[in-house]
């Protein structure tokens, strides 16, 4: 018993919280550094578009813009109305801070060193991750929701509402396109559905050194872009940023919040942006997997593959939300609702359908 | 065959891929603004800015208080005192004060000097934290005077064919 304890409950206790610690930190912090730059990309792509500078100021090319926000955030005074819930008020902005960095655990940047079958750069590789990312995603619906509860004030409420609607539609027709993923590699975890994407389409087509084509981009396409539609809908991006339509309320149901708590809404938002971004990487375009057998692409570390795409995939994000117009909300419960539900509704029977009478089910 | 046509459009993102492209154009064009504190757009030499009190080679003050300037401002911004005479026949001001705030920049005290004294400068950039800092005082628009004495009787010479 005194042996079981030292050998197995004590390593338990001790190591394992301070070994997923240290691993947690190294994966958080330079998670937040990037962050600080996909919000210093979002504003210089925006504002390239619209023939402006951007930030320019503070560091070289204003790339130090980010970390000048937070400490202008950090020092400002928080403003809590006073008829507002004090405990859920402080506690919303926790919760989408929270939520989205833990939705990270899941997410693999890397292939294993050394390259062996089946491990990756990954702070929790375990085998529901897609589970986990749903379950964890839709309790960021409960951040708004909150917030604009405990504002206490009917511009925030109305939002709060909108904006849970919104999340809602767009996550039942997400669930289904993953679903269609899923069916093609037979596994809910991350680094399976990765490693599933290095043979497929290109094989067949007897190209196999051109890997971006075994990509899920390709045979899943309309769900591709599905998928990228719906995320932007689901991180409340333009075009469908009604809830907090910067041109034309002020922040929906962030209006009564302030200062730091304001950051944390913001940091969330972005993370919740960035997130999406890595899982159409992950789900569509082959994680960390190079888009050429070329000796070359091959030498480079995954990690590199896997950021390269993820910014690709962000700046296309930018992009959109520089130049599309901003749906009204009827036309976007329209579209997540007469449009994608049944398009992806049916893209899972037929995918399902293919597999099954070609024999092809992993 | 109108609606066919616009759902094929919609289907395959023609109106989006077109936009993307466009707004790449856009992306790599040259940018608009002028970098502005650290390039400046050009300034007409009748631009109207920052008010100064002008001296004569010499040192001399050029305001002979004749109160022109304070009669002829509409904001009534402007408030003089004048000194006894001197031997030489010319008077001095004791007091010449400008509220910066009331200020609307018409130009009509720089219009209305006989002698040049009162001119606005081409100096845009006196913003200050405190209402007081823009309660201009004698010495302080003397010394505006001699720090923007240069550009000012440049931007007079220029103007002075067209007066």
């Amino acid at each position: 018993m005194v042996d079981y304890f030292w050998s197995t409950i004590w390593p338990w206790i001790i190591w394992t919280p301070i070994l997923k610690t240290i691993q947690s930190l190294a994966f958080i912090v330079p998670l937040l550094i990037l962050i600080a730059y996909i919000i210093y990309a979002d504003r210089k792509i925006w504002a390239a578009v619209q023939l402006r500078r951007g930030p320019n100021v503070v560091g070289p090319w204003g790339l130090l813009q980010s970390f000048a926000d937070m400490a202008k955030f950090l020092f400002k005074e928080p403003i809590i109305p006073s008829g507002s819930n004090k405990v859920l008020f402080l506690l919303a902005p926790l919760i989408a801070a929270f939520v989205t960095i833990a939705v990270w655990a899941v997410i693999p940047i890397g292939s294993g060193w050394p390259a062996a079958e089946g491990t990756s750069w990954v702070v929790a590789n375990i085998n529901v991750g897609i589970l986990y990312v749903l379950a964890i995603s839709s309790l960021e619906v409960y951040a708004i929701i909150i917030g604009g509860w405990a504002s206490n004030s009917k511009y925030p409420f109305l939002s709060a509402l909108r904006s849970a609607g919104q999340m809602i539609s767009y996550e039942v027709s997400i669930g289904f396109v993953i679903v269609t993923v899923l069916l093609l590699v037979g596994s809910l975890n991350m680094t399976d559905i990765v490693l599933a994407q290095q043979t497929g389409l290109a094989n067949w087509l007897g190209v196999p050194s051109l890997t971006i084509l075994n990509w899920f981009w390709l045979p899943l396409f309309p769900m591709f872009i599905v998928f990228f539609i719906s995320a932007l809908a689901e991180t409340n991006r333009p075009p469908f940023d009604l809830p907090e339509a910067e041109s034309e309320l002020v922040a929906g149901f962030m209006v009564e919040y302030s200062s730091s708590l304001y950051m944390l809404f913001m940091l969330g938002e972005y993370l919740a942006v960035t997130f999406m971004c890595a899982m159409i990487t992950i789900l569509f375009l082959g994680g960390w997997l190079p888009p050429a057998d070329i000796a070359i692409f091959n030498w480079i570390p995954g990690i590199f593959w896997f950021m390269a795409k993820l910014w690709m995939v962000f700046f296309m994000f930018a992009m959109v939300k520089a130049f599309v117009p901003r749906y009204r909300y009827d036309q976007l419960m329209r579209l997540g609702w007469k449009v994608f539900l049944p398009l992806s509704l049916f893209m899972v029977v037929a995918v399902a359908s293919v597999l099954h009478f070609f024999d092809l089910a992993p | 065959m109108a609606r066919v046509a616009q759902g094929i459009k919609s289907l395959f993102l023609l109106e989006f891929i077109a936009a993307f492209w466009l707004s790449m154009r856009y992306f790599f064009k040259p940018k608009a603004p002028v970098n502005y504190p650290f390039e400046k757009g050009p300034l007409s030499p009748r631009f109207r800015g920052e008010h100064v009190l002008r001296r004569y080679p010499n040192g001399e003050e050029r305001c002979i208080a004749c109160k022109l300037c304070e009669a002829v401002c509409p904001a009534q911004a402007i408030v003089i005192e004048a000194g006894p005479r001197r031997n030489d026949g010319t008077r001095r001001t004791t007091r010449y004060d400008i509220d910066m705030t009331k200020c609307i920049y018409c130009g009509l005290c720089q219009e209305a000097c006989p002698v040049e004294a009162i001119v606005e400068g081409p100096n845009f950039e006196y913003a200050t934290e405190t209402h007081e800092e823009l309660l201009y005082d004698k010495q302080r628009l003397l010394d505006n005077g001699d720090r923007w004495e240069r550009e000012i009787a440049k931007n007079i010479e220029l103007d002075a064919p067209y007066r």
